[in-house]
């Protein structure tokens, strides 16, 4: 029986969509069984990232209107066999979905799925709740901008009142070390104390996740790049894996890491 | 003169005079002789006086019959009713505004959190979020909200925290906010209006017992 997350965050921008593609597909490099599912009806993007705009026949839209199979409308990664997309649909919007259908369409993939990532829209209102309806758990994310973390704070304060199974964990995206240390930018203790649950990990602003994107391919399929090190962290924390968060520490020089062993610096 | 029990006995308290009146006898009685004192007694300038029923629960009716006669032929006004007795629903009502309402949780962005009584919140306020309590308001962590203490207008409230960094201040109809520029925030401080500027002012807790020595009196402030 598979458990369902929706990633969610209130602002618009922050990375929901990529999180959602870049999570899914670590989570597919570690041999889970994961379904995506787009619920930004009339703004759909998860499929953009992914590079399967092309393979789309049927939507969410589809199969909740009775148009066509579940199953029909599952769109089949490229690079992997174990995960899929349910996307969105681009011409219809949000208020043609009712919380109760998407949940009994969440408890319908649930045998079939280690994992149902919700891509959630932006916002509070009618597709910020269908995305919620479903899930076990939440994600919010946040970028360390101080707008992000109080839209972040508000939506967190409304999945406290869902009845999740556990409280929601937290991501903090694009973080820029040398803003960060210049104090021009929240730190990361100072989101986690203000918000104050979990956090799951920490993505930095890399020019990698915008270049994948970009071609269709989610940055976590990288094997050595800073950003998608930080994805494949966060997948095996979701699967139960105690990993300690990566440091930020930009790449040193041989010398000074010599230096710093032998305690000159 | 004759023996005559008296229903109505005046002291001379240090709260200035009291009128005690007799609680076992009738309401009829006890007026009767109420406006037999009053006329002639000779009044000496206006005085307030404090009428206290004893055991006796006087209806509003009974008040305003008492403060009518009072009003009618001396020059006293009555400064305040006291009674020993109070009805159920008084009771629960004091209670209900005098009694400590804990939660434990974090009042995050948009919640609103409201209580009678006295707010004890065990967490932060996170900015955006909201206390509001017809009490006094103590946050046990981050206040980084807004606190409206004594919203019903009860000026004598306070607001305090574990470390005071808040958006905004309101205490009754008073209103004090942070300033534009950036400000840390600071720990174990509380915020009152100062009786003599009328103003919201941040003092530390350990001048709290000092400033308000009579905070958690309950008779003080239900009655």
């Amino acid at each position: 029986m598979g458990e369902s997350i929706v990633i969610t965050s209130g602002k618009g921008g922050v990375g929901k969509t990529t999180t959602t593609a870049n999570i899914g597909t670590a989570l597919a490099l570690l041999d889970q069984k994961v379904c995506l599912i787009d619920m930004d009806i009339g703004l759909r993007n998860l499929d953009v990232i992914l590079g399967l705009e092309n393979r789309i026949i049927f939507n969410l839209i589809d199969v909740l209107e009775g148009r066509c199979k579940l199953q029909s409308a599952l769109v089949k990664d490229k690079r992997f066999d174990c995960l899929h997309l349910l996307p969105a649909a681009q011409t219809s919007d949000k208020n043609e979905v009712t919380p109760d259908g998407i949940k009994e369409l969440i408890e319908e993939l649930k045998p079939d799925y280690d994992y149902i990532l919700i891509d959630c829209p932006a916002g509070i209102e009618q597709g910020y709740k269908n995305a919620v309806a479903g899930a076990d758990k939440a994600v919010a994310i946040t970028t360390p901008e101080k707008s992000s973390v109080r839209d972040a704070d508000r939506i967190i304060g409304l999945l406290e009142q869902e009845g999740l199974e556990t409280s929601p964990y937290l991501i903090i995206n694009r973080i820029r070390k040398h803003m960060m240390d210049s104090g021009d930018m929240l730190s990361v203790d100072d989101i986690v104390s203000t918000l104050s649950i979990e956090l799951l990990g920490i993505i930095l602003d890399d020019e990698d996740v915008i270049r994948a994107s970009h071609h269709g391919e989610p940055v976590a399929f990288q094997p050595d790049t800073k950003a998608s090190i930080s994805y494949r962290n966060i997948a095996r924390r979701i699967l139960g894996e105690s990993v300690p968060l990566m440091s930020f520490d930009n790449d040193q020089g041989f010398m000074t890491k010599v230096k710093k062993l032998l305690g000159m610096k | 003169m004759s023996e005559m029990k008296h229903y109505i006995t005046m002291k001379g308290t240090n709260k200035g005079i009291v009128v005690y009146l007799d609680d076992q006898c009738s309401f009829e009685i006890l007026l009767q002789e109420l406006e037999d004192k009053v006329k002639t007694s000779e009044s000496s300038g206006k005085t307030e006086i404090t009428v206290h029923s004893q055991y006796r629960y006087l209806t509003d009716d009974q008040r305003k019959d008492i403060a009518q006669l009072i009003d009618q032929y001396s020059d006293m006004s009555i400064k305040k009713i006291d009674s020993y007795v109070l009805t159920r629903e008084e009771s629960y009502e004091l209670y209900d505004n005098t009694t400590v309402k804990s939660v434990i949780k974090t009042i995050r962005s948009g919640q609103v959190h409201e209580v009678k009584g006295d707010a004890l919140v065990i967490g932060d306020v996170n900015p955006g979020g909201t206390v509001l309590a017809t009490g006094n308001i103590f946050v046990m962590g981050k206040l980084r909200g807004i606190a409206h203490a004594g919203f019903n207008g009860d000026e004598s409230c306070v607001v305090a925290a574990s470390y005071m960094h808040p958006s905004q201040i309101r205490i009754a109809n008073k209103i004090s906010r942070a300033p534009d520029y950036d400000v840390e925030g600071s720990p174990r401080e509380f915020a009152y209006v100062n009786s003599e500027t009328e103003q919201i002012e941040l003092d530390q807790l350990q001048h709290l017992q000092k400033i308000r020595p009579n905070l958690l009196d309950v008779f003080e402030r239900g009655l």
